[in-house]
């Protein structure tokens, strides 16, 4: 039987987010023959990020373009999402496990009486009898559950950074439909402001590169050698829980089991010693280097590669020898 | 005003999962009020402090749960309510259905609840039950703040952005990290919530019918990811180290390695 996939597109200053052909890419690999795959694309002038998707292996995309979705509104954003759905009657709904999918897909799956697998990062089909076993990381990464849905239709939230782009596909274009859904106008949430701290830095969840400190940071100024190594790895700069609770940082970057769990292909922990909730919130990342001077420090255990030593020196020189190498 | 905090009992973040015959085994283990429902707890008892409304502690969990509620009477809640049923699947499309028939008949002006738990780390049930209840909600609060009027404001971290809001009450909101610092229970606290009303309740007292709770997802398989092997401590004075460090960096990315 053929099924109807829908991915929502997330973008973000203008550009779509990898996330979304992440997600795409989630949802080819649980779909079979004879599935279509739609996008939807929800904002305030959505043309160009139309655009763009349209040359995605996608049967169509469904626009909602209103002013009244320039910013993120839960309220409005569920209750269009939620119109949408009523309309296209997905069996399947897949969406990057970011803020937005964090808030809109369990309301979506609510309102469908589906069942949602969150933060899922593999996925693998058994084409014989259809059946989707989902990979998901639980209790922070210190354990691994399979789970399948037992009935359509079904909700998925994937962790960025784990599944590989959808190819976008050359003189594709996939039909752009007006969804012919508006904003509600009357709204019980309204959004005053957005601060955008993270503007023009790359979001921790989704980085490639993290350089990470821990206590040994010492105060709010001891990460500005961090956050230099980051920007020329064109990284984000984390934390732990350690450095949060001292005050020298932000809670927004705390890394662990309550924190962000991070897969970035590069962890650069400074200064932590390594923590069981800090490394659950980090052992997936593909290499980790440690800085830190305890030699005795548990964070080695987990590393592949370590150096003993102060951060304040080992920093610094680290992003010298980047720099030499990049250019 | 009455407040409601919905919450859960989990694995203290400093357990090692250990799996004994396909299940996490949880001989030996402590556990504690789900971390991010304890700021739901904390901010509920701070608003009762300035408010005078009465908070109601609700869990939906097997019969260990009501530890972590005493806990939150102990801190300075009013009044817990245990769901505990085996009917009841571990499955949050049936929790949520479950907490959303008590909220029906014992309505609240404000839930709480926390970001996600840190067991299945799912982060599903607040916001089912906020769709469900037909109720606004604001997730990953950082700051909550009650208005005149019916009114609260509310801050929310979003992804390392700050986002402001203001919501009508009704409303649900769940707790981040940062929202607060949480009490640790008081001696007088503890004996206080020892003549609490507590109140355990089954599917039937919800007239719930189990055949409405079938689950939507069921677990396949579980297992531990694989171990980390300790890798390699460098040699030399640590200029050398860090050039060797971009060396091998450099090597392992044509192998695979990350991308620089």
């Amino acid at each position: 039987m053929s099924r109807t996939f829908l991915i929502i597109a997330e973008h973000r200053d203008g550009k779509l987010r990898q996330v979304t052909a992440e997600a795409l890419q989630a949802a080819l690999l649980a779909s079979g023959d004879g599935d279509r795959i739609s996008a939807v694309l929800l904002g305030s002038g959505t043309e160009p990020l139309a655009e763009e998707l349209s040359s995605f292996p996608l049967s169509e995309i469904h626009v909602v373009d209103d002013p009244g979705l320039s910013a993120y509104n839960p309220e409005a954003y569920t209750a269009v999402l939620g119109e949408l759905i009523e309309a296209v009657r997905p069996d399947a709904v897949f969406m990057g496990h970011t803020a937005m999918g964090r808030d809109i897909a369990p309301a979506l799956a609510a309102k469908l009486q589906a069942g949602q697998l969150s933060d899922v990062i593999a996925i693998e089909r058994n084409d014989g009898d259809g059946t989707v076993l989902f990979t998901r990381p639980i209790y922070a990464g210190k354990a691994l559950e399979k789970k399948t849905f037992v009935q359509f239709p079904w909700v998925v939230t994937v962790r960025p950074n784990n599944f590989p782009a959808a190819p976008s596909l050359e003189g594709h274009r996939a039909p752009v439909v007006k969804a012919g859904i508006a904003a509600p106008s009357q709204l019980r949430t309204i959004v005053k402001d957005v601060v955008r701290k993270t503007s023009g830095k790359v979001d921790l969840t989704e980085a490639k590169v993290i350089v990470s400190g821990g206590r040994g940071v010492k105060n709010a100024d001891g990460f500005k050698p961090l956050e230099e190594l980051a920007a020329l790895l064109v990284g984000a700069v984390g934390a732990s829980r350690g450095a949060c609770d001292a005050g020298y940082c932000d809670y927004a970057l705390q890394i662990g089991q309550t924190g962000k769990v991070v897969t970035p292909e590069l962890y650069i922990a400074c200064g932590i010693s390594g923590a069981i909730q800090h490394l659950a919130g980090m052992s997936g990342s593909r290499v980790i280097v440690a800085i830190n001077k305890d030699p005795e420090a548990p964070i080695f255990k987990v590393a592949d590669y370590g150096i003993v030593g102060d951060l304040f020196e080992v920093v610094p020189l680290l992003t010298q020898e980047f720099r030499k190498v990049l250019g | 005003m009455i407040v409601g905090v919905i919450m859960k009992q989990t694995f203290d973040t400093e357990e090692k999962i250990v799996i004994h015959q396909g299940m996490i085994s949880e001989e030996g283990v402590k556990f504690v009020i789900n971390p991010y429902d304890e700021y739901a707890v904390e901010e509920a008892i701070r608003i009762k402090e300035n408010t005078g409304c009465s908070v109601v502690v609700v869990s939906v969990g097997p019969p260990r749960s009501s530890e972590a509620l005493r806990t939150a009477l102990a801190m300075g809640a009013d009044e817990a309510v245990l769901i505990t049923d085996d009917r009841i699947p571990q499955d949050e499309y049936a929790v949520s259905i479950v907490l959303a028939a008590y909220f029906a008949s014992h309505a609240c002006d404000l839930i709480l609840g926390g970001n996600f738990a840190v067991d299945t780390g799912s982060g599903q049930v607040a916001i089912r039950l906020a769709e469900l209840l037909k109720l606004p909600h604001v997730a990953s609060v950082t700051k909550l703040e009650l208005q005149t009027g019916g009114r609260a404001k509310a801050e929310r971290d979003a992804e390392g952005d700050l986002e402001l809001l203001e919501i009508e009450l009704p409303a649900l909101f769940t707790a981040q990290q940062g929202l607060n610092e949480p009490r640790y229970p008081s001696l007088p606290g503890i004996m206080k919530a020892k003549k609490k009303p507590f109140r355990q309740l089954s599917l039937d007292d919800l007239g719930i019918a189990p055949v409405a709770l079938q689950a939507r997802t069921t677990q396949a398989e579980l297992s531990l990811p694989p171990v980390r092997q300790a890798g390699q401590i460098l040699q030399g004075d640590l200029q050398q180290q860090a050039a060797k460090l971009v060396e091998l960096l450099r090597t392992t990315q044509r192998s695979g390695g990350p991308t620089l």
